[in-house]
């Protein structure tokens, strides 16, 4: 093996792991918060695609991408705090009904998506300054993957920062250790729930514009990250923060290295191998929360 | 302990979403009066509604004019609709739905060919006839399949002997993971090996994936002459934008597509795809009356700014062709319909005189174009003479050959 291909493929792995990571952050943070399973999560991530391309529609150049990740932040944060206030909010004490519920609400926002924006997707077109690349070591970093990086990199220590430092990061702690006796010292545990789960969406849309600058925007398009997503959280310790990022990097790095040998089809089995044997051997995750703390 | 069952309820719920996302489509819009129903099967949703839909639009145009001149057989076509939703077990589910509850007389549908070989049992086991107006890696030849897109000596072949004509000495080959790419690229490696020329690499990505990195990591390390690609849908999009971001454009490492018409082109931004090379047996810059004519007719229909592509002129000629065929054997029973769709003998449509071999492929030309900043193709090469349809190639498939 060329070692110029496997730092490629370890930039690669990086850059992988940096969607993986904004795509299952709200994941983790609400199942943390509240134990649900959020199945429309990968919508938000679609529609925060969509708002880029409409964003970039109205504001053309440069500095519609920069303008785009605030627009798609605020919209998928309050589309999902639509979905938390109408639907799981109703069924918080059956996380069963929640699941197909939020699955229900999955199929409403593609087929939404569908019929507004057409079956074939859109396509958002990076700026230039987002074309580029740079040619490091023999290796190539694309602009775009610098940029997807840098970003997930920002959302993570901001959110880091929210948590441990800010009031509702204090509330959110106390409510993800103990429920009811956060709700007994007279913290408004609905309104953490509401606030936590806005922040999540808000993350996956994001996630959303990201994926907007690699691939077509398309009513599907959350579905095809969606299920790594779910496997980062189930790998990162259901609920955990810091567990969730290394179980980001690790299947990001592990995919893409995977690569190298195989194609992205068998690569994409072996992380779902890679994960079941994982959980067997670690059913608590990459970090044990014993304490139920939300580690920052 | 609650964790680890937790653990457990994700793993599963999310295979059973796995396991149905893959969801059904609309219903159809049935309309069978005193006419001739037939049925129309395409994706219009999902990861090839890109290519599909307008296949579809050029069949309804098709049965649209037939009414307009007086139906066939005196009688009026009524055209049962229904969406493949890119998933072939919806494609097989839905074809037995048109021919058994529809009752429809023959369907015109399908583009990949998975979709292709989980409807052919539904057609044999019925009798029914389906028209399949794709290229694709051949390898199958069945009664109750008109193929009209190219056979692999029809399209894949002309391309590399255009490649290798050119001077191309090293090839990638890129492709969705699935029957035709993997197919098509068996018979391109045979020739290619043959031609004393190098295979410097083979990727396949599931149909539908957006993640390229590795591909255009090993594409950057091999550093061929040539990329053949074999993706479908819109995955293509996310191939070449990536391909871009990592600085390869098709001016610095020419790429030949065999599922990227103009449609497609037109979809992902001619910016992204100018310069790269198509294989195809139309391109919409072709000349010809007949072909004007067809242009005209769908961008009246469809809107000015239409693209046309291959598929969708094999799609309008095939149901010309069942109608003539019907009109000769003077009866729409999907038996005698084939029998004499193969002795029509040339007929005249959007892409010149073509006709229906005994194999019940078609006769046709091959061409390979250049992807203008217009979103048309410029043509670089044409085969000049008619190809007769082999669906098995000799040196991937010895000693087979097509028995009805």
């Amino acid at each position: 093996m060329d070692f110029a291909l496997f730092l490629n493929q370890l930039f690669n792995g990086f850059s992988l792991a940096s969607l993986y990571l904004l795509a299952s952050l709200g994941l983790a943070l609400s199942f943390g918060i509240m134990r649900v399973i959020n199945m429309a999560h990968g919508e938000m991530l679609m529609l925060g695609g969509y708002l880029a391309w409409a964003t970039l529609t109205v504001v053309p150049g440069g500095a519609g991408i920069l303008l785009a990740l605030p627009v798609a932040f605020l919209g998928a944060a309050a589309m999902g705090g639509i979905i938390q206030s109408t639907v799981i909010r109703r069924l918080s004490a059956r996380p069963l009904d929640t699941l197909l519920a939020t699955w229900g609400v999955s199929l409403v926002l593609q087929q939404g998506a569908r019929d507004l924006f057409g079956a074939i997707g859109v396509e958002v077109r990076a700026p230039e300054w987002l074309n580029g690349s740079f040619v490091l070591l023999g290796v190539t970093l694309p602009s775009a993957r610098l940029f997807i990086i840098a970003v997930a990199v920002l959302v993570l220590g901001a959110l880091a920062l929210l948590l441990l430092k800010s009031k509702i990061g204090l509330l959110t702690r106390a409510v993800n250790q103990d429920r009811m006796m956060a709700s007994a010292t007279g913290i408004d545990v609905r309104r953490v729930d509401f606030a936590v789960f806005c922040l999540g969406s808000g993350i996956a849309g994001l996630a959303g514009v990201m994926l907007a600058l690699l691939g077509p925007v398309t009513p599907s398009v959350g579905q095809s990250y969606i299920i790594p997503a779910f496997l980062v959280v189930v790998m990162g310790g259901l609920g955990s923060i810091v567990g969730t990022t290394a179980a980001a990097l690790i299947l990001g790095v592990f995919s893409a290295l995977a690569q190298i040998y195989v194609d992205v089809s068998v690569s994409q089995m072996l992380l779902l191998v890679f994960v079941i044997l994982f959980i067997q051997i670690r059913p608590q995750g990459v970090v044990a929360v014993k304490s139920r703390q939300l580690d920052a | 302990m609650i964790r680890s069952r937790l653990g457990t309820l994700v793993v599963s719920t999310f295979a059973l979403a796995l396991a149905s996302c893959s969801g059904s489509g609309t219903g159809g819009e049935s309309a069978v009066g005193d006419g001739i129903a037939v049925g129309v099967l395409h994706s219009l949703t999902g990861t090839m509604a890109i290519s599909e839909i307008t296949v579809k639009n050029a069949e309804m145009l098709a049965i649209e004019e037939i009414n307009a001149g007086g139906g066939v057989l005196g009688k009026q076509v009524s055209a049962v609709v229904e969406d493949g939703a890119s998933d072939p077990s919806t494609f097989a589910q839905k074809a037995s739905k048109l021919i058994e509850s529809d009752k429809v007389v023959t369907v015109f549908g399908g583009w990949t060919s998975a979709s292709r070989k989980a409807m052919l049992p539904v057609f044999e086991r019925t009798k029914n006839l389906l028209w399949y107006p794709v290229q694709f890696e051949g390898n199958e030849c069945s009664a109750s399949i008109m193929y009209s897109g190219a056979q692999p000596n029809q399209q894949a072949l002309p391309a590399l002997k255009w490649a290798a004509e050119q001077g191309f000495k090293t090839y990638f080959l890129v492709g969705s993971d699935y029957v035709y790419p993997r197919t098509a690229n068996l018979i391109l490696k045979k020739h290619i090996e043959k031609g004393g020329m190098k295979v410097l690499g083979e990727s396949y990505v599931p149909l539908g994936g957006t993640d390229f990195s590795g591909v255009i990591g090993k594409i950057q390390q091999a550093k061929p002459a040539i990329v053949i690609n074999t993706l479908n849908g819109d995955s293509n999009v996310a191939f070449f934008k990536q391909m871009q971001a990592a600085g390869l454009s098709p001016k610095t490492l020419p790429v030949m597509s065999f599922s990227i018409g103009e449609q497609e082109a037109k979809a992902m931004g001619t910016s992204l795809v100018e310069g790269s090379y198509a294989a195809w047996n139309y391109f919409q810059s072709l000349p010809g009356e007949g072909n004007a004519r067809f242009i005209a007719a769908y961008k009246k229909k469809f809107g000015a700014d239409a693209a046309i592509t291959d598929p969708m002129v094999h799609a309008y000629l095939d149901v010309y062709a069942w109608k003539a065929a019907a009109e000769k054997a003077q009866s729409t029973d999907p038996e005698a319909v084939r029998k004499a769709a193969v002795t029509l003998g040339a007929f005249d449509t959007p892409m010149g005189k073509v006709s229906f071999a005994n194999n019940q492929s078609l006769v046709q030309k091959a061409y390979i174009g250049k992807l203008k900043a217009d979103g048309q193709f410029e043509i670089v090469s044409d085969s000049g003479a008619d190809i007769q349809p082999e669906p098995y190639d000799a040196l991937a498939f010895p000693g087979k050959s097509c028995k009805h």
